[in-house]
C-alpha cells in the first residue's frame, strides 16, 4: 500500500475514511479507514469485487456522500469539513461525472444534455449549447447533437455522457462502471476515447470498474476488498495478472 | 436550470397533459361552482336588479328582496318630506296568476306596480313597445320569458297587442322587456301602481316599497340615516339591499353547502389528480434529479425548477379551464342559467389553483430534498 502526502501533485487525498450504512437496527460497515490518493494527470482505477465499497469510496471522494469519519481533501478543499452548499458548488465547477447508466435526461437532446453542467453554473442556454456542440464534435458524434438519448446506441449515449463530463473542463472526472452497460468493442472504444479526451496534465480521472478488460487504460489501480484498499499498483501488473 | 425543468416537463407529453388536465378540470369545477353560487344569489335578488332605484325603503322587518311586507300609503309622503330626498315613488311587488284567454295553463308571475305618474323603476331594456303605453287602458309590459312560457301552452307566440288574463282581469301586452330571471321561475309583469291594485285581491295596505333618489349633490348615507330616523323604516341602497338578501340566502338556504361541495370537490380533484401526478412525475425523475444534484445543482436551484414546473402547469391548466368556462358561458342563453362569471371568480379560482400547485411543489421539493446525489452511483 502506498501513501501520498498532500502536495501540488495530489488531486485527491483520503485519510482514515470510514462509512457505514444503517438499515433499521442493522448497520453495515462499508469503508474501514481508507487511505488513498489520486495524482493530478493520472487515470486511477478502483477495482474490486461487488460490495467491496468502491462506489461508496468514489461517492465520498467526489463529494456526493459524506464520510462518517476521516478526511477528504480534493484540490486542496477539505470536503469533510466544509458546509454542504460549498461541497455542491465545488462539484459543479471541479467534477465531471460519467455514470454507469449514463443518466442522460430523456427529454433533452444530446447537446442539451451535454450543456447541463454549464447551465447549472449559470451559463446562458444558447452559449451552453454552442459549447456543448463543440464538445460533442470532439467525441465524434456532432451529427447526433439534436437527437434525444432514446435515439442513440449505448456507445453513443456514453459518448454524450463523456462530453457532458468534460464540457466545463473539470480537473476531476469520476466514472462509475463506464463500460458495464456496453459490449466489449464499445467498451474499448469508450475507454480509448476517454483516455484521449480526458487525459490532461492537470486532470485526474478516477474510474470504478470490475471489468478487467479495460484495466490497461489505467495509470494506477487501487484494489479494494471488504472496505479496505488492499494495494495500489501500476496497471500493467493487473493487466499481466 | 429553468430550461432543463421546462424541457423535462414538456418532454413527457402524456404526464404533462395529465397534469394540465387535472388543473383544468379543477378550474372548471370551481369556476362553475362559484358562478352557480353568484348566479343563484343573483336570482334571489332579481327584483332589485329589474327595478332600478338608488334607494329602497322597506319595512324594518324585511330581510331579503323577496320579502314584500306592506307599508302604509302615507309612508311615501313621509319619505318625501325627509331632507335630501329628491323624489320618492310607491311600488307594489306581489304575486299573480296569468292565464290565456279561453283557458289553458296558468303561469305564476311577479306583478310589479310602478308609480303611475313617474313610472319610476321601469325596466330599462324594452325589446318591443313603449314604456309610456303602460298608462293606456289595460296595458302591461311582460318579460321575454313570459312570452316563451305562454307559447308552450298556446303553441304560438304572444305579441304586443295580445290580451291575457291576470287574476281573472284582462291585461293587454303593450311591450316586452328583457329582465333578470328570479327564483322559482316566475316571470315579471309590469303595470302601474293603480292598476296593480285591480289585479290583486284588495288589501288594506298595498304599497310594498318606496323607491327613492337623493337630491343632486347630497351624499346618500346621511339620507339613508335621515329616512330611518324620521320614518322608522329601513332605507338601503340597491347594493345594500342585494347584499342583505344574499346574506339571508347564505344563512337560511342550503345553497352554500351545495356550492361549497362543488367547489370543494373541484379543489380536492385538483389537489388529488394534479398533486399526485406531479409528485409521481418528480418521483419518477428522482434519478435524473439526483444526477443534477451530483453535478452540482443546489437544492435551491432544483426547488426553483420544480416550483417553475408547478407554476407552468398551474398557469396553463387554469388558462385553459377559464377559457373553456368563458366559452361555455358565452354560448348560454343570457340570464337563463343561474351562472354569473364575476371578475372576482377567476381570481378566487386562481388563488385556489396556486395553492394546489404550490402544495404539489412543496411535497415534491420535500421528496427531492431527501434524494442523495450519490443515488446516481447505485446500479
Amino acid at each position: 500500500m502506498t501513501f501520498d502526502v498532500i502536495n501540488e501533485e495530489t488531486a485527491i487525498d483520503v485519510r482514515g475514511v470510514g462509512k457505514s450504512f444503517s438499515n433499521g437496527d442493522q448497520s453495515t460497515l462499508v469503508l474501514r479507514g481508507v487511505d488513498f490518493s489520486v495524482r493530478r494527470g493520472e487515470v486511477m482505477f478502483i477495482v474490486g469485487p461487488s460490495g467491496c465499497g468502491k462506489t461508496t469510496l468514489l461517492s465520498i471522494l467526489c463529494g456526493t456522500l459524506r464520510a462518517d469519519h476521516g478526511e477528504v481533501h480534493a484540490l486542496g478543499m477539505p470536503l469533510h469539513a466544509i458546509p454542504q452548499p460549498e461541497v455542491t458548488q465545488f462539484r459543479s465547477k471541479n467534477v465531471g461525472f460519467i455514470f454507469q447508466q449514463f443518466n442522460l435526461l430523456p427529454t433533452l437532446t444530446a447537446a442539451e444534455n451535454v450543456a447541463v453542467p454549464l447551465l447549472i453554473q449559470g451559463v446562458p442556454l444558447a452559449e451552453a449549447v454552442k459549447r456543448a456542440s463543440r464538445m460533442l464534435a470532439s467525441v465524434g458524434i456532432s451529427e447526433k447533437s439534436g437527437e434525444r438519448p432514446n435515439r442513440l446506441s449505448g456507445g453513443q449515449q456514453q459518448r454524450v455522457a463523456i462530453a457532458r463530463a468534460l464540457v466545463h473542463e473539470p480537473p476531476i472526472v469520476v466514472c462509475d462502471e463506464p463500460t458495464s452497460a456496453l459490449d466489449s468493442a464499445s467498451g474499448h472504444q469508450i475507454m480509448k476515447l476517454l483516455s484521449e479526451v480526458a487525459r490532461d496534465a492537470s486532470r485526474s480521472v478516477i474510474v470504478v470498474s470490475h471489468d478487467p478488460r479495460i484495466y490497461g487504460y489505467a495509470d494506477r489501480i487501487a484494489e479494494m476488498e471488504d472496505g479496505r484498499i488492499l494495494r495500489v499498483g501500476e496497471s500493467r501488473h493487473h493487466v499481466l495478472n | 436550470m429553468y430550461e432543463i425543468g421546462l424541457r423535462m416537463l414538456f418532454g413527457e407529453r402524456a404526464k404533462y397533459a395529465m397534469l394540465v388536465s387535472g388543473v383544468c378540470f379543477a378550474t372548471i369545477l370551481m369556476t362553475q361552482g362559484l358562478a352557480l353560487f353568484f348566479g343563484i344569489l343573483g336570482f334571489s335578488y332579481a327584483t332589485a336588479t329589474n327595478i332600478r332605484a338608488p334607494i329602497w325603503v322597506v319595512d324594518p322587518m324585511v330581510q331579503q328582496v323577496g320579502d314584500n311586507q306592506p307599508l302604509r300609503d302615507t309612508d311615501v309622503d313621509r319619505v318625501r318630506s325627509v331632507p335630501g330626498v329628491a323624489w320618492a315613488a310607491p311600488l307594489f311587488v306581489g304575486g299573480a296568476q296569468a292565464k290565456l284567454l279561453g283557458g289553458g295553463a296558468t303561469q305564476p308571475v311577479t306583478l310589479i306596480g310602478l308609480d303611475t305618474s313617474t313610472l319610476a323603476g321601469a325596466p330599462t331594456r324594452i325589446i318591443k313597445g313603449d314604456i309610456l303605453d303602460l298608462r293606456t287602458g289595460q296595458g302591461v309590459i311582460v318579460d321575454a320569458r313570459f312570452i316563451e312560457m305562454m307559447q308552450q301552452t298556446r303553441g304560438e307566440r304572444l305579441a304586443v297587442g295580445d290580451v291575457f288574463e291576470m287574476n281573472d282581469r284582462r291585461a293587454q301586452i303593450v311591450g316586452i322587456a328583457s329582465v333578470a330571471q328570479g327564483m322559482g321561475g316566475a316571470t315579471y309583469v309590469f303595470t302601474t301602481f293603480d292598476r296593480a291594485k285591480d289585479y290583486v285581491p284588495s288589501q288594506r295596505k298595498m304599497m310594498t316599497h318606496v323607491l327613492v333618489a337623493a337630491s343632486e349633490g347630497v351624499a346618500v348615507p346621511p339620507v339613508l340615516a335621515a329616512i330611518k330616523a324620521q320614518t322608522g323604516l329601513q332605507a338601503l341602497t340597491e347594493a345594500q339591499f342585494k347584499r342583505m338578501s344574499a346574506n339571508w340566502m347564505l344563512r337560511n338556504s342550503p345553497i352554500p353547502y351545495v356550492v361549497g361541495l362543488i367547489v370543494g370537490i373541484g379543489f380536492v380533484i385538483g389537489l388529488g389528480v394534479s398533486g399526485q401526478t406531479f409528485y409521481t412525475f418528480v418521483l419518477e425523475n428522482s434519478r435524473h434529479l439526483g444526477a443534477l444534484k451530483a453535478m452540482g445543482a443546489s437544492d435551491l436551484k432544483i426547488t426553483l425548477m420544480i416550483v417553475t414546473q408547478a407554476a407552468i402547469v398551474g398557469f396553463v391548466g387554469f388558462g385553459i379551464g377559464v377559457g373553456v368556462m368563458s366559452l361555455f358561458f358565452s354560448i348560454l342563453p343570457e340570464g337563463r342559467a343561474p351562472l354569473i362569471l364575476l371578475w372576482q371568480i377567476p381570481l378566487i379560482v386562481f388563488a385556489a389553483i396556486t395553492l394546489i400547485c404550490m402544495a404539489a411543489a412543496v411535497v415534491s421539493v420535500w421528496r427531492v430534498s431527501k434524494i442523495e446525489p450519490a443515488i446516481v452511483f447505485r446500479g
